[in-house]
């Protein structure tokens, strides 16, 4: 059974003061099931998910308590992939026609403050300063820029062509381009990364409405049908967060894994891509996963980005919304954001950020702690 | 009577002249983990020995801090008196790589490679003026 997506909603991200994570989830369902022409009654199941701002399962008291399963779905910053991938699965089963997929979430300013306890490590850790997602993300491009030859610049050119996308993007947080020298000579927050090459915790909810693809047609005349999904953990030897120690043998990280999954579930390769969604949650990460999920060799990033091919114009157009690093990381909804996106290129309705050439076939792909992927493969 | 205490027990060898991380190994795939496990990281056995680690390995990759972490970030410093620290994994030959704050805290100092060595340092005074020390690695001259 094909799986495809007939109505996509997204609350804008950003700081939404006057409306509660739930209550932008719950926006974002609206819109996504006045976009199918469907009701909340029609919705046969749901999969949600939100890291601080509560329930998502609670949407069933803003939007009607019709009885429906709905599962809430934690996956750290891979939420909204996970949740994706359950309702797909769910679809695939034979067991359901339609149903609903929702994300948001409402964080506090600053980074996130993880507890070491939650992550089975001694409270020792958080004690003395070791456990930080900044750390990790600066600590893994180190050692990726020694090894694979990447400059400063090129992570300074990654966020400003995030910055760049975001201010032709209406939904997105960062709205105003910044210089490659202004990213450089930002303060530095954990070498090699400064402050605008990071995203901030931010706000925002996206939902999609899934259904057999054999009953497409009935909601949207432009269906876009989920060719690829899949979600990996990491093996042993993945350098992840979160590690006091870590393998001496290096192995593929669980991106990799997905990556390869999905492909193989779709029957394409990443040359037939035309626009990709990667998780930037700093300039360092968009780089690296532009590899992982097989776009380039490892080291090729440095002419790619330098030659401007990952924007919108480019042969590779990654982050065309402007990633998290415009848009800022509202865990629970990041990974449907960039399908959201995703969906918009390839119905033609991107506006100003639209790839030309009418794209055919997306890419998504989320990573979260302490090692999880999610990707999926999205063809109109 | 203030002592010196370590910030959590079975990190290291302590008391000790001459101190050393504490990690288990898997009997089955002989697999290395820090801090000690109940079980391997690689293979799931509970088949693992606590041994003593290198004292000398490499620089493998680093950062530095360079603003106050939040809580659980507790050193007794405050905004004003916080002190950037590095922060980096030395790989420890034949064991594992370890995760550990850095002596060094810029980045003319740092370098991929490095041969470095584990010190036991002062990390905070607790409300009694006991001196809780933790583990560190300090480049090798």
């Amino acid at each position: 059974m094909d799986v495809a997506i007939v109505g996509i909603g997204i609350h804008p991200f950003g700081r939404t003061p006057e409306r509660s994570g739930l209550q932008q989830g719950a926006f974002a369902a609206r819109l996504a099931l006045k976009d199918a022409g469907v009701e909340w009654r029609d919705m046969q199941f749901g999969f949600g998910g939100s890291a601080s701002a509560g329930s998502a399962d609670a949407l069933v008291n803003e939007l009607g308590l019709t009885g429906m399963p709905f599962i809430n779905v934690a996956n750290g910053c891979a939420t909204g992939g996970s949740a994706l991938l359950s309702a797909y699965n769910a679809i695939k089963s034979g067991e359901y026609d339609i149903g609903i997929v929702v994300g948001f979430d409402k964080h506090d300013r600053g980074a996130f403050n993880a507890d070491p306890r939650q992550m089975g490590i001694g409270a020792w850790y958080g004690e003395t300063g070791l456990m930080l997602t900044t750390q990790f993300f600066a600590m893994k491009i180190q050692r990726y820029m020694h090894a694979f030859n990447i400059s400063a610049g090129t992570l300074a050119k990654v966020a400003s062509k995030a910055f760049s996308n975001g201010a032709k993007n209406p939904n997105a947080w960062r709205r105003e381009e910044i210089s490659e020298e202004e990213i450089l000579t930002s303060t530095m927050i954990s070498d090699p990364l400064t402050k605008f090459m990071f995203c901030a915790p931010g706000e925002g909810g996206v939902a999609l409405v899934i259904c057999r693809a054999d009953q497409a047609r009935r909601y949207t005349d432009r269906p876009v049908y989920l060719k690829g999904a899949a979600l990996r953990s990491r093996r042993y030897g993945s350098f992840e967060v979160f590690a006091p120690s870590q393998a001496l043998q290096q192995v593929d990280g669980p991106t990799v894994d997905t990556s390869r999954a999905a492909f193989d579930m779709a029957g394409v390769g990443p040359r037939d891509i035309d626009v990709l969604q990667l998780q930037d949650t700093e300039s360092g990460a968009e780089v690296m996963h532009m590899a992982e999920n097989g776009f380039c060799e490892h080291g090729e990033q440095e002419a790619l980005i330098q030659a401007g091919e990952t924007a919108i114009g480019g042969k590779l157009p990654v982050n065309t919304d402007g990633g998290c690093l415009a848009s800022g990381e509202p865990i629970g909804a990041t990974g449907l954001r960039q399908v959201y996106e995703t969906c918009l290129q390839l119905r033609g309705d991107a506006g100003p950020r639209q790839v030309p050439n009418n794209p055919k076939l997306g890419y998504t792909h989320v990573y979260g702690a302490p090692g999880i992927s999610a990707v999926t493969i999205l063809q109109r | 009577m203030t002592e010196r205490k370590p910030i959590a027990d079975g990190l290291f060898t302590w008391p000790s002249d001459n101190p050393a991380l504490l990690g288990s190994r898997c009997r089955q795939c002989k697999i290395a983990e820090f801090p000690c496990k109940a079980s391997c990281p690689a293979c799931g056995s509970e088949e693992v020995a606590v041994e003593e680690l290198p004292r000398r390995g490499k620089l493998w990759t680093w950062t530095i801090q360079g603003f106050m972490p939040k809580s659980p970030y507790n050193s007794g410093e405050t905004v004003d008196t916080f002190t950037p620290y590095g922060v980096g994994y030395i790989e420890l030959p034949g064991a594992v790589c370890v995760e550990s704050r850095l002596v060094e805290n810029t980045t003319r100092d740092l370098a991929i490679g490095m041969d470095m060595e584990l010190v036991i340092e002062t990390f905070r005074y607790d409300d009694v003026g006991n001196e809780i020390v933790t583990f560190a690695f300090k480049a090798v001259n």
